[in-house]
């Protein structure tokens, strides 16, 4: 914050680098934020709630993303998420149980000429299909 | 730095050149296939085979042909490599001498790559994104000299206009005329901001150009602000980009050091600089009031217009708003002159248009062609037509503001009029194809899903329209709907489109309208008698 200055218009900046120091934005941040920027606090709460790249929820140990732009979703993206989901028994969004992986969509990571694409931890994976994506959570889930 | 600065480091970095260059891709697509690991390797290769001296590895940025990833060139000699592994690369450095190479390869003078004509992506894949020098040795910085010795700011607005440049984001206004305005509002602070927030699912243009040539946008930025009297920019581009973000954060940190940005740049009065605002992954955020809401760090909620952002924009104070490839065409216009632009392309719609091909096609990647190209050489020469013998059922342009053109128009040119007679519209460049297997109604809901989460709330037409279509599409997919919710969906399309505030919601109801248009009999396929009594069908599409 103080590299920049503690100006009010770059509340989004400083909320990335907070996710990204503690991996998601716990009430207690935001009110941080709020008080050191001299916001009120439902503005930064609104603003955290209002774009997408926030959570304010932990995330698991791993994360697997899958693409579901455009061209992704003609290529079968879809059907890579339904395995996911239905192997995981939880829904695109959500963390398992045991806080080992969290299953999330993207809008479009803008790799459309390796579709169907997945993102896992941080990775970018080209040309995925259920069966490779399973294995990889399979790992996971057995580490 | 002057002039002579500059051509002195334009010659010190062709002198250095040697005398062969293997062209390695560096962007996101390709990286993702470890083409580092690939460049990594050549390297080791060359030093292994005593090259050095007469061998340069260069990471540079997209080569367009995404699908056979990771590429590799080799200059003079003018192969193409594709598919290249760390565990092959090493043979390219071997057949330099004479041996066996085992990496496969492509015609670069395929239709794919000669169909092209590149302006914006003259340097993509070329120069390497991470030196300055590289960039200009090509020639970059050059307009902006020129531009700041030699011409006034209203000759540069002039100059633009001339060219016939139209914006490139989706709407086609032209460049010229928005400068204009932004030139003649008064005010003392000014400010131009770059629109990298490139949302449309299946669009991957500007990504690349940002990653494989970001100081041609700096550039622009910079021209574009002495055209009308801004010192401070802001490039806004996604999260969702962390390479783009790095490459331009590092351009921006070189054009610094050499005074190409800052003040008094060319030891002129005038003063540029540059800031980054990373976005947070909001769709709406590309529309230009949300987007200048967004920068000053709060919900990006679109307002009515006027007044428009050319009198009171960011902060209030007059804004010049354009997108990453507009930007990008704009030193090329300086460096050649706004006739030689004016030369390209058609009537109304100059220039070239950069376009992400993707989808059920055999080569997907990126392509810049002049403008009024039909799209059958797009999709079936350049493209290849679909994989697998298949038939291609329609092209998708504009993402979820476009709309779907079956494959018996296949012979429209592509420029901003044309589309927009067919339903469809120019978009920013995603063009995805769709063949047989794509069911046309399962694509309007996908696109309106998507319409509905990215909503922003602020006005009902958007916020419970896009809502009440997606559940009647829903119910047609599931086989429960009948004539009358075919009328209620097409009603609420009118509706939406004229009453919404911003453009997400007025062109929300594009890929449903035009799927509606050409592929009716798919809707009414799915359809059930309508058996129930009068208001009873609706019960299920009112609540949520």
């Amino acid at each position: 914050m103080k590299k920049l200055q503690f100006k009010q218009d770059a509340l989004i900046e400083v909320l990335h680098k907070a996710q990204e120091l503690f991996g998601y934005l716990e009430d207690d941040l935001l009110l941080f934020v709020a008080h050191h920027l001299k916001l009120p606090p439902s503005r930064v709460y609104g603003v955290a709630t209002f774009y997408h790249f926030f959570t304010l929820k932990p995330q698991g140990q791993h994360t697997c993303v899958v693409c579901m732009g455009t061209a992704c979703y003609v290529k079968g993206a879809d059907k890579v998420v339904e395995a996911v989901q239905n192997q995981l028994k939880i829904k695109a969004g959500e963390t398992t149980a045991d806080n080992k992986v969290s299953l999330l969509t993207a809008r479009c990571i803008g790799a459309c000429g390796i579709a169907p694409a997945v993102v896992y931890d941080g990775t970018v994976t080209p040309r995925q299909t259920p069966e490779s994506t399973l294995e990889k959570i399979n790992q996971w889930v057995k580490s | 730095m002057i002039l002579n600065d500059l051509i002195a480091v334009k010659e010190k970095e062709l002198a250095s050149q040697k005398k062969i260059v293997l062209r390695c891709c560096m962007a996101a697509g390709c990286m993702s296939s470890d083409s580092k690991g690939v460049k990594e390797q050549l390297e080791k290769a060359v030093v292994a085979a005593g090259l050095q001296n007469e061998v340069e590895v260069r990471g540079v940025g997209c080569m367009k042909l995404c699908c056979e990833g990771p590429l590799v060139a080799v200059d003079p000699k003018n192969e193409l490599y594709i598919k290249v592994t760390a565990e092959n690369a090493p043979s390219i450095i071997t057949a330099l001498k004479g041996g066996k190479v085992n990496v496969e390869q492509t015609d670069p003078n395929a239709a794919f790559f000669k169909k092209q004509l590149s302006i914006v992506l003259a340097n993509s894949g070329i120069v390497n994104p991470e030196r300055i020098e590289s960039y200009i040795a090509a020639d970059g910085y050059l307009a902006l000299h020129e531009v700041l010795n030699e011409m006034s700011p209203k000759e540069v607005v002039e100059a633009m206009t001339k060219s016939g440049l139209r914006g490139r984001g989706g709407a086609g206004f032209p460049t010229g005329l928005k400068w204009g305005t932004v030139a003649k509002s008064p005010g003392a602070k000014k400010y131009v901001i770059c629109n990298a927030d490139e949302g449309d699912p299946g669009a991957f243009m500007d990504r690349s150009v940002l990653e494989s040539d970001p100081h041609s946008v700096l550039e622009g930025m910079a021209i574009a602000a002495y055209a009308v009297g801004a010192d401070q920019g802001y490039l806004y581009v996604r999260a969702e980009y962390p390479l783009a973000i790095a490459r331009l954060q590092l351009a921006i940190k070189q054009a610094k050091s050499l005074s190409l940005l800052g003040a008094g740049i060319f030891e002129s009065p005038f003063n540029f600089n540059v800031e980054i605002r990373i976005g947070a992954g909001a769709f709406v955020c590309g529309e230009e009031t949300a987007l200048m809401m967004s920068v000053e760090g709060k919900r990006g909620t679109p307002r009515p217009r006027p007044p428009f952002p050319a009198e009171s924009g960011l902060f209030g104070c007059p804004t010049l708003l354009n997108n990453v490839e507009t930007f990008a065409n704009v030193p090329a216009i300086y460096r050649n002159g706004a006739d030689w632009f004016a030369g390209i392309g058609t009537e109304k719609s100059k220039g070239t248009k950069v376009f992400a091909l993707a989808g059920k096609i055999k080569n997907t990647g990126l392509i810049e062609v002049p403008m009024g190209t039909p799209l059958r050489t797009i999709v079936e020469e350049m493209g290849g037509g679909a994989p697998d013998g298949g038939k291609i059922k329609a092209v998708q342009t504009g993402g979820p503001s476009g709309g779907c053109i079956p494959s018996q128009h296949l012979d429209t040119p592509v420029d901003y009029e044309s589309l927009g007679k067919l339903g469809s519209i120019m978009g920013s460049g995603g063009m995805i194809v769709m063949d047989e297997g794509t069911r046309m109604v399962d694509v309007a809901r996908f696109f309106m899903e998507f319409c509905m989460d990215e909503s922003c709330g602020k006005c009902i037409p958007c916020r419970a329209g896009t809502v009440q279509m997606h559940n009647i599409l829903d119910k047609i997919l599931k086989r429960k709907a009948t004539a009358r919710d075919l009328a209620k969906l097409e009603e609420l399309c009118d509706m939406v489109r004229n009453t919404s505030l911003c453009g997400l919601g007025q062109t929300a109801p594009n890929p449903t309208m035009s799927t509606l248009r050409f592929f009716r009999n798919e809707y009414e396929e799915l359809l059930q008698p309508d058996t129930f009594g009068a208001g009873a069908t609706h019960s299920e599409t009112v609540t949520k």
